[in-house]
């Protein structure tokens, strides 16, 4: 051990690509597995989520044109960055979860191997998702799915970085910009993880992470007019799913609620295709 | 020398009408337990067609419950090879029993024969034909191999194309192995009374499809059923909204189509006529009841008036009149009330200070009628411009370069659909990339098949119906438990 104080670090959210406190001037504490008192965490507000959504719309309309090759490498040098940061993930995951080296080695490496995984999949889920359509009559027709917007997501309470990467990557890699609750136990890992996205060339405001408690913050974000969509994967309680989703049945956003899987087994296509609208284009033929 | 106008009736002596009508559940027309009942009436001559019955709860429950006996028994376990068939023998029976359907159509519904004859029912057997042939190929619709059916499905389908809304439910729910429970809109239950015939005929197995007739309340008990594993919805953006809060923290699954107010574009470089078509088609098709409608005229200012001068003369062709009539362009409302909405939103267009137009015709004394409107000096802030009209009823306002076009187009919460009128390639990719809308129509409007996937952006609601996605809305993949995504398309 040396004898050198370190120098600690002030946990903060993620909005627009910049590190704000909460406007709150809230913050909660957060332990490790064994109770140990690790760090304070910014709790996210109402205008902490508005704040979110504006920047996410900015985000939303760079991304969004962006090309599909230009998405795939951006994910993909957030792997990179990942990878170069890979010790220190596992020291947080370790804390936050309570994992042994072996396990919380073996989520770090699949967290980064999904990120390269979806990043592959950003100029090939258009070809598997979309077609074109024989209609009966001289016209081409083809159907392409297109990114629905603004995603705010709540991501797993367990599974606090290879689970919100899961949850993340999908969501981004189909050109949506999203707003995602931190596991409120365990946000340092995604915390760890906005300052890689910070520095990996995602535009600001396409990824914009909250800590706090998505019980207070995901109302707001499933009531909001320009959120078109929410992911409630890390919503375990039946009754905050309800109120979500009547919030979110005001403006008809899309709605997602899917079962926790094993977040270590490769994923299927399901969540890609979750939060794409299918836009279908009519022209006629003719000499 | 002048022409009489000779009108060219269809005969109705093809279509017979009970005076009234039982509900059909478990392949079987059964008098609703309580006993009430409704008057659809024709829309052109207001005459009373049959007398309809109200299902209640307990009726709403023997429908669930026979489609639930249904499901499990027979259709859930059936190969899809043969589930195939029986939708096979339903477009056949459509195909041959086409003339009577398109005539009991017009008459409920007031629309044109000519649209009922020529569209509504030749798509509703296509969509049949289509879906058929997908029942034993599931295992291609993207699911992965093994995709699950989901159960009884609740229907509730509007009246503004009775039969062919009807087609886009059943068709795709039966071939993917569910069974249904449907309602047809309270103004016009008739198409689907005899679609139910036209079930018995094909010896499909009792329960697989039911029937039931009723209003808002009926729908409400399909909606909030617990025996009901998804519910399927066409119809406005305000009810559709109360019904996924009816659904929300239930994990049933839900697919919406709800209203629109498509901006149809025309640029400077379009050719004119071919765009005053399309204008046409776009907004007086079906007399405008029409959820995808091209409703915001969006036209470049350099050709503004021109293109308005064009559709004034087009429209003064239009022939507005007895739906049965084969010249007949622009039929009756549906309505009263329809009527009186299109009226009070007519009256707010020109109490908010747009300039209106009506085509000079002749509206028949009996009957509900509205002829084509249109509104010029129209702004964004107008409720004619933002608010879906759904009649004959055309708001025009203009634009000076693409990126203002697409500004305007996408400024409204709806995403249903739009139009591009320009020669230009690379403008119509473009624009179609940038518009909100989930079917682009460019060089044309309102065009349907089954084999094109129809459904909203943003408030227009989710899910597809009508191609490979259109599947997604009635089936989970085989790893999937029943906590699936809801209104995912």
């Amino acid at each position: 051990m040396s004898d050198r104080v370190e120098v600690r670090k002030t946990y903060k959210l993620f909005i627009g690509g910049a590190f704000p406190r909460s406007e709150s001037g809230r913050t909660y504490e957060v332990h490790d597995t064994d109770d140990k008192f690790l760090a304070n965490a910014a709790k996210g507000s109402r205008k902490d989520a508005r704040d979110a959504v504006l920047a996410a719309r900015k985000g939303f309309d760079a991304w969004s044109t962006a090309t599909a090759y230009n998405r795939g490498q951006v994910l993909y040098r957030v792997a990179e960055v990942m990878e170069g940061r890979r010790e220190q993930f596992i020291a947080d995951v370790q804390a936050a979860e309570g994992l042994g080296d072996k396990k919380s080695a073996r989520v770090i490496d699949t967290a980064i191997d999904r990120l390269v995984w979806y990043a592959g999949w950003s100029d090939k889920y258009a070809q598997v998702l979309g077609n074109t359509n024989p209609v009966a009559g001289p016209y081409f027709n083809f159907s392409i799915p297109e990114p629905t917007g603004v995603v705010a997501a709540v991501a797993p309470q367990d599974s606090s970085l290879l689970g919100l990467v899961s949850v993340l990557a999908p969501i981004v890699v189909t050109g949506n910009a999203i707003i995602v609750i931190a596991s409120t136990t365990r946000p340092i890992p995604a915390i760890t993880l906005t300052e890689v996205l910070a520095t990996s060339d995602v535009p600001p405001g396409v990824i914009n992470v909250l800590t706090g408690d998505p019980g207070e913050i995901a109302p707001w974000l499933a009531s909001h007019g320009d959120v078109n969509a929410i992911d409630l994967t890390g919503v375990t309680s039946t009754e905050l799913a309800k109120k979500l989703e009547i919030e979110a049945a005001g403006t008809i956003k899309r709605v997602r609620r899917p079962a926790q899987p094993n977040w270590l087994a490769t994923p299927d296509l399901s969540r890609l295709g979750a939060f794409v609208e299918t836009k279908t284009v009519w022209h006629p033929l003719g000499a | 020398m002048t022409f009489e106008y000779a009108p060219a009736p269809e005969s109705r002596a093809i279509v017979s009408i009970a005076s009234s009508y039982g509900l059909f559940i478990n392949g079987e027309f059964v008098d609703p337990t309580g006993g009430t009942a409704f008057k659809t009436v024709n829309p052109a001559t207001e005459e009373v067609l049959a007398e309809i019955s109200e299902a209640n709860q307990s009726d709403v429950n023997a429908a669930v419950n026979s489609a639930r006996r249904a499901y499990d028994r027979v259709w859930s376990v059936m190969s899809g090879r043969d589930r195939a068939k029986y939708l096979f023998r339903i477009a056949r029976l459509l195909q041959e029993r086409s003339r009577e359907f398109a005539v009991l159509e017009t008459l409920d519904n007031g629309k044109p024969i000519r649209e009922s004859r020529d569209i509504d029912v030749p798509l509703a057997a296509a969509h049949f034909f289509y879906h058929a042939g997908w029942a034993d190929k599931l295992d291609y619709a993207g699911l992965g191999p093994n995709p699950r059916s989901l159960g009884v499905a609740g229907q509730i389908i509007p009246w503004n194309f009775p039969l062919l809304m009807l087609a886009w439910k059943i068709a795709p729910a039966l071939a993917c192995g569910n069974t249904v429970v449907l309602k047809p809109a309270e103004t016009t239950s008739l198409t689907a009374l005899l679609f139910a015939e036209v079930c018995q005929q094909a010896e499909l197995p009792p329960g697989v499809v039911n029937i039931i007739t009723g209003a808002g309340d009926t729908g409400r008990m399909i909606v909030e059923h617990k025996g009901i594993d998804k519910i399927a919805f066409t119809g406005s953006t305000e009810v559709g909204k109360s019904i996924a809060r009816a659904l929300a923290g239930t994990r049933r699954k839900l697919t919406l189509e709800l209203g629109g107010k498509a901006a149809n574009i025309v640029f400077d470089d379009a050719p004119i006529d071919q765009a005053v078509e399309g204008i046409v088609d776009g907004i007086f098709f079906n007399q405008g009841h029409v959820c995808c409608a091209g409703s915001r005229l969006l036209l470049q200012e350099s050709i503004a008036e021109e293109t308005i001068d064009a559709l004034k003369r087009r429209l003064q062709t239009l022939r507005l009149g007895d739906p049965l009539d084969k010249n007949t362009d622009i039929g009756a409302v549906n309505s009263r009330e329809q009527l009186n909405k299109i009226t009070e939103l007519i009256k707010s267009g020109d109490d908010e200070g747009a300039q209106r137009w009506t085509a000079p015709c002749d509206i028949p004394d009996k009957g509900w009628w509205c002829a084509p409107t249109i509104f010029t000096n129209v702004t964004q802030a107008h409720r004619i411009a933002r608010e879906e009209i759904f009649g004959p009823v055309l708001s025009v306002l203009t634009f000076r370069t693409p990126d203002e076009a697409v500004e305007k187009a996408n400024n409204t919460p709806f995403g249903l659909s739009a139009g591009i009128w320009t020669e230009k390639g690379s403008r119509i990719l473009w624009l179609a990339g940038q518009l909100r809308a989930g079917v682009i129509w460019a060089n044309t409007f309102n065009r349907f098949d089954p084999a094109s996937p129809f459904g909203g952006f943003k408030e227009s609601g989710f899910g597809r119906e009508g191609g490979i996605q259109g599947l997604t809305a009635y089936l989970r993949s085989a790893t999937d438990g029943d906590d699936q995504a809801k209104g995912m398309s």
